[in-house]
C-alpha cells in the first residue's frame, strides 16, 4: 500500500459519500461504481490500472474544462440571442465546437504552424521523432506533424466544398420539387431512387475511373453522389412549409418560384439543413478518406489524411502507432462534429427539458 | 350520494409558475376556490388568464415547465400538493376526471370508444369488464348518442366531433367520479352540435350530482351550465359570484367590459340598385375535390363598401367558395366576375391587377405571417411588389399602414411574428392585404381564433378601413354574433349549396328557411334558462336529430 493508491480509495469513496449526502444520485451512482470497478480492476492490473483509470479521469477532467471555458469564451464575445443559444449547449456539443475551431485555425494558417513544407523531404524514411520532428518521419522522410497540419487544410477543406455543392444541387432541386409538385416531383424522385439505390463507395470508384481523378471532377462527383440525401431531407422539410397559409398569400400574390425558395421557405428550414449539414459533412468526409486510402482520392505528394494512413500502414507490424495518428485526426473530427450536430438537431427539434 | 353543502374542493392562495426564458414566472398569483358537492363553476377569461392551469391544478396536476408554487389544493379533505404522485394518479381517473378540448386528439385512435371507456373502471377494480360496458352503454344512452348499443364498438374516427365529444363525458363518468373538469369542451364545435353536448353534459351531471369545473371563454355557453361564476384576468381573481347575481349585476369594469363585447352592431347599408355593377359576382358555380362535389350551384354578389357574410357549419362549402373566387380551387362549372368582367379561373392564369385587387385574410395569424420575416418586410412585400415602392416610399407606406392598424411603427416595424400577440398579427395580416391596395377582402374566420375582446377590436379595425376605403368584404364565419355585428348581406351556406340569401335585417327576422331557424336558435345567449327554454321548445329527444338532419 503506498500513498497513491490510500488517495485514490479515499478520494473516490469522501466524493461518494458528499454526493449520496447531497443527494446528487448520477454523480453518486457514477462515483460509487467507479469505486467498485476499481477493487477489482486493482487486484487484477496492480497500481498500472489504477494510474490509468487515474489519467483517463484527468484527460476527461481536462476536455470537460476546455469545453466550459471553451462555451463561456463564445458567451462573452457574441451577441445576445447568439449567447442565449449557446448557454443551451452541452459540454460535449462545447467540446465538439472547440475541437472544430482547432481544426479550422490549423487548417486555415496551415503554412505558418507547420514547421515545413508538405513534400519537403527532410530525413530517413520513418526516423523516429526527435527535437527537430514531433511525430517522426514518414516513408520518404517528410515530417509527419507537417504534413497532418496540411492534410487538415486539404482533406477537410475538400470534405466541405463536396458538401456544399451536395447541399446546393440536393436543396435547390428539394425546394423546387416541393413547390412545383406534380410531375418534376414525380421525375425528380424517381431519379433521385436511381441515384441512392447504389452503394455510394462504388458508384463513386465507378465514376472516377470513368472520368479521372482529378480534384475538380473529384469534388464534383462527390457533391452528387451525396446531394439525393439531402434532396429527399429538403423536399420532406418544405413540404411541410408549403403548406402553411403564408405561403398561399405568397402565391396569390403572384410571386415568382424563386422568391418562395429564397423569402418564404428557405428561412424556415434552416435548422434542419444546418443539422443536416454537419451529418452529412461526416460520411463525405469518410468518403474522402475512404477514396485517397484506396489511391484514387486526394493524389500525392499532396498531404491527405486517408492516404497517409495508407503510405503508413506498414509501421504498425513494427508496434509503431505513427499511422494511427491521422487516423485519429479523422475519428476525431467526425465525432466532434457529430456532437455539435446532436445538439442542434435537439434544438430544431424543439424538445425541451 | 351526498348532498348539495358540504365542501368537495377547497384551493386557496393557489400560485403556479411556469418556465420560460431560463426563469421562472408566476402565472397563476393567489387564486382561492371554493367547490361543492353538485356544484357547477365556470371559469372564464381570455387566453392566458390561467383557466387551464387551474383546471389541472385542481387535480393536482401541473403541465410541463410549470409548477404549483404556493397555496393549497384540497380535495375531500386529502392535500394534493403533498401527496405522493401515486396517491394523486389513483385519485385521478376515479374520483376526479377531466374532458378535454379536443376529443378527437384525446381519444387513442387505435383503440374503440368502449374499450377505452372501461379502463378506467377495470384498472381501479371499481367494475368487472362486462358490467363496465353495460355501463357505457347506458351512458350512451343517456347522453343521447345514436344506438348506444353498438357505437361503443366504433374507432374514433368513425363518428362525429360532437358524438365524440358526448362519449368523452360519458367516459369521464365510468368511475362516477365526484368532480369533472370540463376544459372548453364545446369550443370546436359548430354551433347546432354545441347544443347537444351542452345538454347532454348539463343533464348527466345533473342525474349523478358531480361537481364541475367547466372551462370556457364564451359567457352564453358558462351562463347555462355554471351555478357558479368566477372571472379570471392574467392569473388572478376578478369576480365571483353565482351566475345569475353576475350576469344581471356584474361589479367590476373588467366584468362588465366582457359582457358589454357583443354589443357592437353597426348600422346596415342597403344593398345598391341593379344597375350597380358588383365588385364580384358568382355566377352558378360548381366545385370539387377529386370525385367529391362540394360546391353546387352557387352564386351571390358583393358590392363595394359592402359586407357578405357567408355563414354555415364546418363543412358546409364557405371556405371552398372563397378558394374558388381566388382562383386556388377552378370551379368545374359556373363563373366568377370581377367588376363585371370575368376573371380567369386559375390564379396562374390571372393578371397582376387582378391579383391585386382580391386579397385574403385568414383564420390563423400564426401560420399565415412567415414566422422569420419581419413585420415591415411582410407589410412591405405587396406594396413593393404591386406598386413598385422602394426605399423610403417604401417606408413610409409601411408606416402608414402599421398606423391604420392602430399599431407603432417605431416599435412593430422591426419585430418578427412570434413575439408578437393573437390579435396583434391578425392585424398585421390585415395590414398585409391592405398593401396591395385592393378593392374586394376575403375574411375567412378572421377572429374566431381570438378572444372576444380582442376580436371586437378587429371588427371595429375592418369596419372602420371598408368606411374609410370603401372596400367589398366577403365575411367567411361560423359566428352569427360576428355576423349580426358586421353584415350587411348573408349566405346561409349548407352542404355545398346556398340555402337562403338577403339582407340581414331580413334573415334575423322570420320566417326563415328551416335551417336558418336551426342556425339562429342554435347560438347560446346570455339568458341562463336559454337552453332549457329551447330544448323545451324543440322537445328534448329530437335535439340531436334536429342538429344532425
Amino acid at each position: 500500500m503506498n500513498y497513491f493508491i490510500i488517495g485514490y480509495y479515499a478520494l473516490l469513496i469522501g466524493g461518494s459519500c458528499l454526493a449520496a449526502h447531497y443527494k446528487q444520485r448520477p454523480a453518486f451512482l457514477i462515483l460509487f461504481s467507479l469505486t467498485l470497478a476499481s477493487f477489482v480492476m486493482g487486484i487484477i492490473g496492480g497500481e498500472d490500472a489504477l494510474w490509468a483509470v487515474t489519467i483517463a479521469a484527468g484527460l476527461l477532467a481536462l476536455a470537460a474544462g476546455t469545453a466550459y471555458s471553451f462555451r463561456e469564451f463564445l458567451i462573452v464575445i457574441s451577441g445576445p440571442q447568439t449567447a442565449r443559444a449557446l448557454r443551451t449547449a452541452p459540454l460535449t456539443a462545447a467540446f465538439g465546437m472547440f475541437v472544430i475551431f482547432t481544426y479550422a485555425v490549423l487548417g486555415i494558417f496551415a503554412p505558418v504552424i507547420a514547421p515545413y513544407g508538405e513534400a519537403e523531404v527532410i530525413s530517413q524514411s520513418f526516423a523516429p521523432a526527435d527535437e527537430n520532428m514531433l511525430l517522426g518521419a514518414d516513408q520518404l522522410g517528410r515530417d509527419m506533424f507537417s504534413r497532418l497540419v496540411y492534410g487538415a487544410r486539404n482533406t477537410v477543406g475538400l470534405a466541405l466544398v463536396a458538401t456544399a455543392i451536395a447541399f446546393f444541387i440536393g436543396a435547390l432541386l428539394g425546394m423546387i420539387a416541393a413547390v412545383k409538385q406534380g410531375w418534376f416531383d414525380q421525375a425528380m424522385g424517381r431519379v433521385i431512387d436511381v441515384v441512392m439505390s447504389i452503394p455510394s463507395l462504388i458508384f463513386a470508384l465507378l465514376l472516377l475511373s470513368i472520368f479521372g481523378t482529378n480534384l475538380v471532377i473529384l469534388v464534383i462527383i462527390i457533391g452528387v453522389i451525396y446531394s439525393p440525401r439531402v434532396y429527399r431531407l429538403t423536399r420532406a422539410v418544405a413540404g411541410n412549409v408549403v403548406v402553411m397559409d403564408y405561403i398561399e398569400a405568397a402565391k396569390l400574390r403572384g410571386e415568382g418560384m424563386w422568391y418562395l425558395i429564397r423569402r418564404e421557405i428557405l428561412p424556415n428550414s434552416t435548422a434542419p439543413l444546418i443539422a443536416e449539414f454537419g451529418l452529412e459533412f461526416c460520411f463525405v468526409f469518410l468518403l474522402v478518406a475512404g477514396l485517397s486510402f484506396l489511391g484514387l482520392g486526394i493524389q500525392p505528394p499532396t498531404a491527405d489524411w486517408g492516404s497517409m494512413v495508407r503510405e503508413n500502414a506498414t509501421l504498425i507490424s513494427f508496434g509503431e502507432l505513427t499511422p494511427l495518428i491521422p487516423a485519429g485526426a479523422i475519428a476525431l473530427l467526425t465525432v466532434a462534429v457529430n456532437m455539435v450536430v446532436d445538439w442542434m438537431l435537439f434544438r430544431s427539434s424543439g424538445l425541451k427539458e | 350520494m351526498a348532498e348539495k353543502g358540504n365542501v368537495l374542493l377547497k384551493i386557496e392562495g393557489l400560485r403556479i409558475e411556469a418556465y420560460a426564458e431560463e426563469k421562472w414566472f408566476e402565472i397563476v398569483h393567489g387564486v382561492d376556490l371554493l367547490l361543492r358537492r353538485g356544484e357547477v363553476m365556470g371559469l372564464i377569461g381570455e387566453s392566458g388568464a390561467g383557466k387551464s392551469t387551474i383546471g389541472l391544478a385542481a387535480m393536482g396536476f401541473a403541465r410541463d415547465g410549470c409548477r404549483i408554487s404556493g397555496g393549497s389544493v384540497e380535495f375531500d379533505g386529502l392535500e394534493l400538493t403533498t401527496t405522493s404522485e401515486t396517491d394523486r394518479r389513483r385519485l385521478r381517473g376515479s374520483r376526479i376526471a377531466y374532458v378535454a378540448q379536443s376529443a378527437a386528439a384525446s381519444f387513442n385512435p387505435a383503440h374503440k370508444l368502449i374499450d377505452q371507456h372501461t379502463e378506467a373502471p377495470v384498472h381501479y377494480r371499481i367494475r368487472k369488464r362486462m358490467e363496465s360496458q353495460e355501463d357505457a352503454m347506458e351512458l350512451y344512452q343517456r347522453l343521447r348518442l345514436p344506438n348506444p348499443r353498438e357505437i361503443g364498438f366504433r374507432y374514433p374516427h368513425q363518428v362525429s366531433g360532437g358524438q365524440l365529444q358526448r362519449a368523452m363525458t360519458a367516459m369521464a363518468m365510468s368511475c362516477r367520479p365526484d368532480l369533472i373538469i370540463f376544459d372548453e369542451p364545446t369550443t370546436a364545435l359548430d354551433v347546432t352540435t354545441q347544443i347537444e353536448v351542452l345538454a347532454a353534459i348539463r343533464d348527466i351531471v345533473d342525474q349523478f350530482n358531480t361537481a364541475a369545473i367547466y372551462i370556457t371563454h364564451d359567457l352564453a355557453v358558462v351562463a347555462q351550465m355554471a351555478d357558479v361564476i368566477k372571472v379570471l384576468l392574467k392569473g388572478d381573481q376578478v369576480e365571483e359570484s353565482d351566475t345569475r347575481s353576475m350576469l344581471e349585476n356584474p361589479q367590476e369594469d373588467y366584468t362588465k367590459s366582457l359582457w358589454a363585447v357583443r354589443s357592437f352592431q353597426r348600422a346596415e347599408k342597403d344593398r345598391p340598385g341593379d344597375e350597380a355593377v358588383p365588385v364580384v359576382t358568382v355566377e352558378n358555380i360548381d366545385a370539387s375535390y377529386g370525385p367529391v362535389k362540394v360546391l353546387e350551384d352557387v352564386s351571390f354578389d358583393v358590392h363595394a363598401g359592402m359586407t357578405v357574410a357567408v355563414v354555415g357549419e364546418s363543412g358546409s362549402g364557405k371556405s371552398t367558395a372563397a378558394r374558388c373566387i381566388t382562383g386556388l380551387l377552378p370551379p368545374t362549372k359556373g363563373r366568377i366576375l370581377f367588376q363585371g368582367e370575368e376573371l380567369p379561373a386559375s390564379y396562374l392564369a390571372r393578371t397582376k391587377d387582378q391579383l391585386r385587387q382580391a386579397q385574403m385574410i385568414y383564420q390563423m395569424a400564426d401560420t399565415a405571417l412567415n414566422p422569420k420575416i419581419r413585420i415591415g418586410d411582410i407589410i412591405g412585400r405587396p406594396a413593393e411588389f404591386y406598386g413598385g415602392l422602394k426605399g423610403t416610399d417604401l417606408k413610409n407606406r409601411v408606416d402608414e399602414l402599421l398606423d391604420m392598424i392602430e399599431l407603432d411603427p417605431s416599435k412593430f416595424y422591426g419585430r418578427y411574428p412570434p413575439e408578437l400577440s393573437g390579435g396583434q398579427k391578425q392585424r398585421v395580416g390585415i395590414a398585409r392585404s391592405l398593401a396591395a391596395d385592393p378593392t374586394f377582402i376575403i375574411c375567412d374566420e378572421v377572429t374566431s381564433a381570438l378572444d372576444q375582446l380582442v376580436a371586437e377590436g378587429i371588427l371595429r379595425l375592418l369596419d372602420r378601413l371598408q368606411q374609410d376605403l370603401n372596400l367589398a368584404y366577403m365575411f367567411i364565419t361560423h359566428d352569427l354574433a360576428t355576423v349580426r355585428s358586421i353584415a350587411d348581406e348573408v349566405v346561409v351556406m349548407k352542404q355545398g349549396r346556398v340555402v337562403e340569401q338577403g339582407q340581414k335585417s331580413e334573415m334575423f327576422k322570420p320566417p326563415h328557411h328551416p335551417y336558418t331557424d336551426l342556425l339562429l336558435s342554435s347560438v347560446p345567449e346570455m339568458d341562463p334558462d336559454w337552453l332549457t327554454t329551447l330544448l323545451e321548445e324543440r322537445g328534448v329527444d329530437n335535439v340531436g336529430e334536429a342538429a344532425t338532419t
